[in-house]
This record gives structure tokens, C-alpha cells and sequence, in this order.
């Protein structure tokens, strides 16, 4: 049963990851449009949070986007660490999440054969 | 879209970009047999003139494509099964969407994944608030993003997992709690 009460428990634990998650800078971004949206951005992004929380990688934050053109690859997901590549997935599904994330954002490998588009870092 | 609550996201995500700081969305199982959602912002609002055209899916705002779909899919959505959208707003104000949905009716699609919706749409625009409420048949449920705010203080961050995590469980399990027994919603 869950109710308000649980804040009190989790307020400690979102008040020590506060300077971690602000320090961290490693990002995944969600396209969020109609388009995104029709095509199951909202499942990859509720996977996402879900890997999140059980790999405890809490550091990492998650945001979204509008469309932003390439509306037959949605679901888009942008992986961005620091000082790399600005690395775009296409056609992204729950499934794939977790191979993204174990791969790209936890040990800097890009997961290839998804890749729609790079933006280097400047 | 395929349930309604990937619509309600969607026009929640129009208030988010126009830069509402409190989205109101109500969903309510009616006497009369419908479903009724309403989404209410206080963002920026349209002009009268673009209002008229906002049911043509050939106008838009965006800048990516020549092609907005939020509304007319929408509006097509409520009409295919008897029932219509409504749309007001006023430059500076804000923007209100009603839709109805004839539930008895065959195209009627499923609500779906409400609480799932909210989740991701706090999480994606953490800084929104969203005022929530569904009327089910066996009750009524609220929830108000400003007092989770509150109560977490500086700690609130509704794009942390765990946080996401607890809003959507609650919301499903308080939607439970309300609904229309027996249905598949």
C-alpha cells in the first residue's frame, strides 16, 4: 500500500543524490513529441527509469524533447556523457533499454548498429 | 494513439511547451456513459485566429515539420465514437481541451496507462505541476503535485527514479481504488 507517508522515507535518499545528479552530467534524452509519443516513447522512458532505479545509477538524468524532424525513427533516445559524443538511437524499444544503458551510459560503449545520429562534442 | 492516456500526455506535453506551470487534468467516468478527460494550463494560450485552425492537422506551430496531429487525432479519436472535443483559450491564460469518449460505443479506445502518463510527464518536465483527479464510479481521487513539492522541499525531483517510481505505483493504485469495477480500463 503506498501512500504520502512514504515521502518521509525517500526524502533523505533524493536529498543525498541532489548534488550527485547535479554534478554528473550524463543524460538521456527522450523525444517526446506527438510522434515520439505514437510510437512508445512513453514505455521506453517509464524502461528507462526502471533500469535506472534497479541499477541504482541515480546520477544519470533523464529529460525529454520535442520532435525534432526525424518522426519515422521514434522512439529517439539521446545518450550524452561528458565530453563525448551527443549519440542519438532510433526506433528505440523497451527491450532495448537495458542493453543501451548497460553498454552506452555505464560503460561508454555505443550500441552501433541503433545509432541515427551523432552530434560531436565541441 | 490506441489509449486515451497517451492523448492526455500528449496535450499535457503541448501545456509543457507552452510553458505552463500547472497542468490540471481531469478524467471522469460519467453518469451518461462517457469518459470525459480535460486538460487545463495557464501557459501562454493561442490567439483566437489560430484556434479556428487548430483541428487542421496542416497547422502548427513547430518548426521541424509542416504537421501537427496532437489535437486532430484527438478530435477524431472523440468523434469516431460519439463523442466531441472542445477546445478554448485565450492569449496569456492558458488552453482547455475536453474530450468525451462514448464508452459503450466500439471505436471507443481504452483509457490505458493514466498513472504511466503522469509518471513520464512529471518526469520529463520536472518543474511542472499537474493537478490530478479521476471521478470513477466508486469514488473520487486527487492528487496534487504542490503538495509532494512540499512535503520533499528542496529534495523534489520528480525525474528521479525512485521518486517516478512511487508516483506512478500510487496513482495506479488510488485509480484502482476508484474505478468502475470490473472494467479494463
Amino acid at each position: 500500500m503506498k501512500s504520502l507517508a512514504d515521502l518521509h522515507a525517500l526524502r533523505d535518499k533524493l536529498k543525498s543524490d541532489l548534488k550527485l545528479r547535479k554534478e554528473s552530467g550524463t543524460k538521456i534524452i527522450i523525444g517526446m513529441g506527438t510522434c515520439g509519443i505514437a510510437a512508445g516513447a512513453r514505455e521506453v522512458m517509464a524502461a528507462v527509469l526502471d533500469e535506472l532505479a534497479r541499477r541504482h545509477l541515480t546520477d544519470v538524468q533523464v529529460q525529454q524533447t520535442g520532435c525534432i524532424g526525424m518522426c519515422d525513427k521514434e522512439v529517439l533516445l539521446d545518450v550524452l556523457r561528458p565530453g563525448e559524443a551527443r549519440i542519438t538511437y532510433g526506433n528505440v524499444k523497451p527491450e532495448d533499454v537495458s542493453k543501451i544503458i548497460a553498454n552506452h551510459v555505464v560503460n561508454g560503449n555505443i550500441v552501433e548498429d541503433m545509432v541515427v545520429g551523432k552530434i560531436e562534442n565541441k | 494513439m490506441g489509449e486515451l492516456a497517451l492523448n492526455i500526455l500528449d496535450l499535457a506535453q503541448n501545456a509543457v511547451a507552452a510553458q505552463a506551470t500547472l497542468i490540471r487534468i481531469e478524467v471522469a467516468e460519467n453518469e451518461e456513459g462517457f469518459l470525459v478527460f480535460r486538460i487545463a494550463d495557464n501557459g501562454r494560450g493561442m490567439e483566437q485566429s489560430f484556434l479556428e485552425k487548430v483541428r487542421d492537422p496542416f497547422v502548427t506551430t513547430r518548426t521541424t515539420r509542416k504537421v501537427g496531429m496532437g489535437i486532430p487525432l484527438v478530435d477524431m479519436a472523440a468523434q469516431q465514437c460519439g463523442g466531441r472535443m472542445d477546445i478554448t483559450s485565450r492569449p496569456g491564460k492558458g488552453t482547455e481541451v475536453t474530450a468525451s469518449f462514448r464508452r459503450d460505443n466500439i471505436d471507443c479506445p481504452p483509457l490505458g496507462d493514466v498513472a504511466g502518463s503522469i509518471a513520464v510527464l512529471l518526469a520529463g518536465a520536472p518543474a511542472t505541476d499537474v493537478l490530478f483527479s479521476y471521478k470513477g464510479s466508486r469514488g473520487d481521487f486527487v492528487f496534487d503535485s504542490r503538495n509532494i513539492r512540499e512535503e520533499l522541499g528542496e529534495a523534489c525531483d520528480f525525474s528521479h527514479p525512485e521518486l517516478a517510481a512511487w508516483v506512478r505505483a500510487y496513482l495506479q493504485q488510488e485509480i484502482d481504488r476508484v474505478k468502475e469495477e470490473g472494467r479494463a480500463i
